[in-house]
C-alpha cells in the first residue's frame, strides 16, 4: 500500500515533470520558421521598408499584402539573402541571414515577381539546373525533377521549350523551380498575377496543398486571395507594417462601420432624404453621375443593425423602384486608408 | 562543383542560341581569307621568309577577333540575366558571385579556344607543302589567346553593368580598340608618358608574341588585366547590397 501511494507521489512529480518537458519540446517544434526583427531597408528615396519585425510559425501559410511599391519584394528579397538589410535582422529556420547566407539560400525556395526563366531551356532542362545549383545530389537529381513535375503538373510539357509555353505553364515551371530540393520555407512575390482565373484557381490549390510541411510567404495585391489561402495576413504600406491578423479578425476590424449599397429609379434627392429617416443609417453618400437616370448611394449603418427590409420598404412607399440593395465590400484602397488613418492617430 | 554547373549551363546557351555560331562561322571567313591572301603575298614574294612572316601577318590581322567578335559572344553574359530576370534566382540560391563570375568566364573563354582551335587547320596545311617551325607558331597561339582571354574579362565587366546586350557589346569594342590603339601615337605625349602606355597597351604585348618572343612581363601583363576586370565585374555585382538589382 505504501510502496503502491509512494509510486503514486513520484508518478505525479515525474508527471508535472514530464509536462513541463512536453511544453518545452511543443516551444520548440512551434519555434517560428521566420522571425524578423526591425528590418530597415533604404535606397532611393520612397522605396525601402522601415522597422519591420513579424514571426512566420512552421507550416503557417502568410499573405503578404499591399500596393504596389509598398515593400513586399524588398521585404522578401532581404529574407532570400539577395542583400543585406540596412538595418535589423532576420532568421530563417534559425539560421541569420547576415551570419549564415548560404544556410538560408539552401532552406529557401523563391520565386521572384518576373518569374525569371530561361527561355531556351526545356522545362525538364531548367529544373535539372537548379536542382544541381540548389546542391541536390546527383543521383537524386532526377526524381527530385521528376517530383516537382509532376507536383506542379507539368508532365505533358516536361520536354517542351520553356520560351513556347503559356503564362500559365511558365508559372509553373516558376513555382517548379522553387519547390525543388524540398526547401522548409517557400517565397512566393505574387504567384498568381497576370493569370487566368481557372489557371488561378489551379495555383492556389498547389499553395495549399504545401501548408502543414512547409512555411510559404506569399506576396499579392488581391484581397481576397489571401482569404481564401493564407493563415494569416500581414499588411505593408510605404514600408511600413500595419497589421499582422487572420483574415477573419482583419475583415472584422476592418468592418467597423458596415456599409450597404443602394440604387433606385427615381430623384435623387428625394430618396436621399427618405433613406436618412429610416433607422440606424447613419449616412447616406450619394455616388451616381449628375446625368444618370438611377440614383445610387453607399448607406453607413450602425453596427449591428439589420435594416435591409426597412430600406426596400422605404424606397418602395415613395412609389420608386429599388435597383439592387445589398453589402458594400470595402475596397483595398478603403482598407489602408483606414490603417493608415488609424496609424497616423496613434503616432502623428 | 557549383561553377560547373554554371559553365555547363553557360556552354549549351552558347551553343544553343545563333550568336556563337555565327560569330564563329564569320571569325572563319575573315581568318580564312586573310591566311589566303597573305599565303599568296609570300609565294609571289619569292626570297621572303615565308615560314616566319606568314604567322606574323596572319597573327596580326586575327586580332580583329578577340577586339570585335569576342563583346558579342560576352554580351549576353550578364545583361540577358538581368534583363530576364534570372540574376536574381543565380543571386539568391547557394552560389557565391565568384561561381557565378568564374562559370561564365571559363564558358567564354572555351568557345573561344574552339574558334582558335578550327584555325589550326592553317599550319597544318603549310606543314605538309613548307614545314612549320612549332617555337613561334606557338608564341602567335599563346598571345592570342591571352589576348583573347583579357577580352573576355573586360567584355564580363561591361556586360554586368548594363541589362541591355548592345550597349554591352558596343562599349566593350569601344573600349578595347581605345586599350589596342592607346600608345600608337608618340607624339601625343612626353616620353615619360609613351612608356606608360607602352606598358598598359594591349598592342604593344601582343607584338611581343607575334615576333615569337613568350616575354613574362607580358604573360603578366595579360593575366592581371584578367585580374582586374574579375574583380571590377565582382564589385559591380556586389554592388546591389547598395542600390538594388538595376
Amino acid at each position: 500500500m505504501r510502496r503502491t501511494l509512494s509510486y503514486a507521489v513520484v508518478t505525479n512529480d515525474e508527471r508535472n515533470a514530464a509536462d513541463e518537458h512536453f511544453g518545452a519540446a511543443c516551444q520548440r517544434t512551434l519555434m517560428p520558421a521566420i522571425e524578423v526583427e526591425h528590418l530597415t531597408k533604404t535606397y532611393g528615396p520612397s522605396r525601402g521598408i522601415q522597422d519591420i519585425s513579424f514571426s512566420i510559425n512552421k507550416g503557417e501559410i502568410m499573405g503578404f499584402l499591399g500596393p504596389n511599391g509598398s515593400g513586399k519584394t524588398t521585404t522578401m528579397r532581404i529574407l532570400t539573402c539577395f542583400f543585406p538589410p540596412t538595418s535589423g535582422t532576420a532568421r530563417i529556420c534559425g539560421h541569420d541571414i547576415l551570419q549564415d547566407p548560404f544556410a538560408v539560400r539552401r532552406s529557401v525556395g523563391y520565386l521572384p515577381e518576373s518569374v525569371p526563366l530561361y527561355h531556351d531551356m526545356t522545362v525538364t532542362g531548367y529544373l535539372n539546373f537548379f536542382a544541381e545549383i540548389k546542391g541536390v545530389p546527383r543521383r537524386a537529381r532526377a526524381s527530385e525533377v521528376a517530383e516537382v513535375i509532376e507536383r506542379c503538373g507539368l508532365e505533358t510539357h516536361a520536354r517542351r521549350m520553356i520560351g513556347m509555353l503559356s503564362k500559365g505553364y511558365r508559372q509553373r515551371v516558376g513555382i517548379a523551380q522553387a519547390l525543388l530540393n524540398n526547401p522548409e520555407v517557400l517565397i512566393l512575390d505574387e504567384p498568381t498575377v497576370g493569370l487566368d482565373p481557372r489557371q488561378i484557381a489551379d495555383i492556389r490549390g498547389l499553395i495549399k496543398n504545401l501548408g502543414g510541411d512547409q512555411t510559404v510567404i506569399l506576396s499579392t495585391h488581391i484581397l481576397p486571395e489571401v482569404s481564401i489561402t493564407c493563415d494569416r495576413v500581414i499588411i505593408i504600406y510605404e514600408g511600413r507594417l500595419l497589421a499582422l491578423d487572420t483574415p477573419a479578425n482583419l475583415v472584422q476590424r476592418i468592418q467597423k462601420i458596415p456599409r450597404l449599397s443602394l440604387e433606385a429609379d427615381g430623384p435623387a434627392v428625394d430618396i436621399a432624404a427618405a433613406l436618412q429617416r429610416v433607422d440606424g443609417v447613419r449616412a447616406v453618400i450619394p455616388t451616381h453621375s449628375e446625368n444618370s437616370p438611377t440614383a445610387t448611394f453607399t448607406l453607413e449603418t450602425e453596427p449591428g443593425a439589420l435594416i435591409v427590409n426597412e430600406l426596400a420598404c422605404c424606397v418602395c412607399e415613395g412609389g420608386w423602384t429599388l435597383r439592387a440593395l445589398g453589402p458594400d465590400p470595402m475596397t483595398l484602397e478603403e482598407i489602408f486608408i483606414q490603417l493608415i488613418d488609424a496609424q497616423e492617430r496613434i503616432q502623428p | 562543383m557549383n561553377m560547373l554547373s554554371i559553365l555547363k549551363k553557360e556552354l549549351r546557351s552558347h551553343f544553343s542560341s545563333l550568336i556563337a555560331y555565327v560569330v564563329i562561322a564569320m571569325f572563319l571567313v575573315v581568318a580564312g581569307y586573310s591566311f589566303y591572301t597573305y599565303l599568296v603575298m609570300f609565294l609571289t614574294f619569292v626570297g621572303s621568309d615565308l615560314k616566319l612572316g606568314l604567322w606574323q601577318y596572319t597573327f596580326h590581322y586575327l586580332r580583329f577577333a578577340p577586339l570585335t567578335l569576342i563583346p558579342l559572344l560576352t554580351m549576353r553574359l550578364f545583361a540577358e540575366e538581368k534583363k530576364m530576370g534570372t540574376i536574381e534566382l543565380l543571386f539568391t540560391a547557394p552560389l557565391r558571385d565568384i561561381d557565378i563570375i568564374l562559370g561564365k568566364y571559363t564558358a567564354c573563354l572555351l568557345v573561344y579556344m574552339l574558334m582558335l582551335a578550327l584555325t589550326l587547320l592553317y599550319p597544318a596545311l603549310i606543314a605538309l607543302y613548307f614545314g612549320v617551325e612549332v617555337g613561334p607558331l606557338f608564341a602567335c597561339y599563346f598571345g592570342l589567346f591571352l589576348l583573347g582571354a583579357a577580352c573576355i574579362a573586360c567584355g564580363t565587366f561591361v556586360s554586368s553593368l548594363t541589362e541591355n546586350q548592345i550597349v554591352a557589346s558596343i562599349v566593350t569594342i569601344a573600349v578595347l580598340l581605345t586599350m589596342w590603339n592607346l600608345d600608337w601615337n608618340e607624339g601625343i605625349a612626353g616620353q615619360q608618358t609613351i612608356a606608360v602606355l607602352h606598358q598598359i597597351s594591349l598592342s604593344e604585348h601582343f607584338l611581343n608574341f607575334i615576333r615569337g618572343v613568350i616575354d613574362t612581363d607580358s604573360v603578366m601583363y595579360y593575366v592581371s588585366l584578367v585580374f582586374f576586370f574579375l574583380f571590377l565585374t565582382r564589385c559591380s555585382l556586389a554592388a546591389r547590397t547598395w542600390r538594388g538589382l538595376k
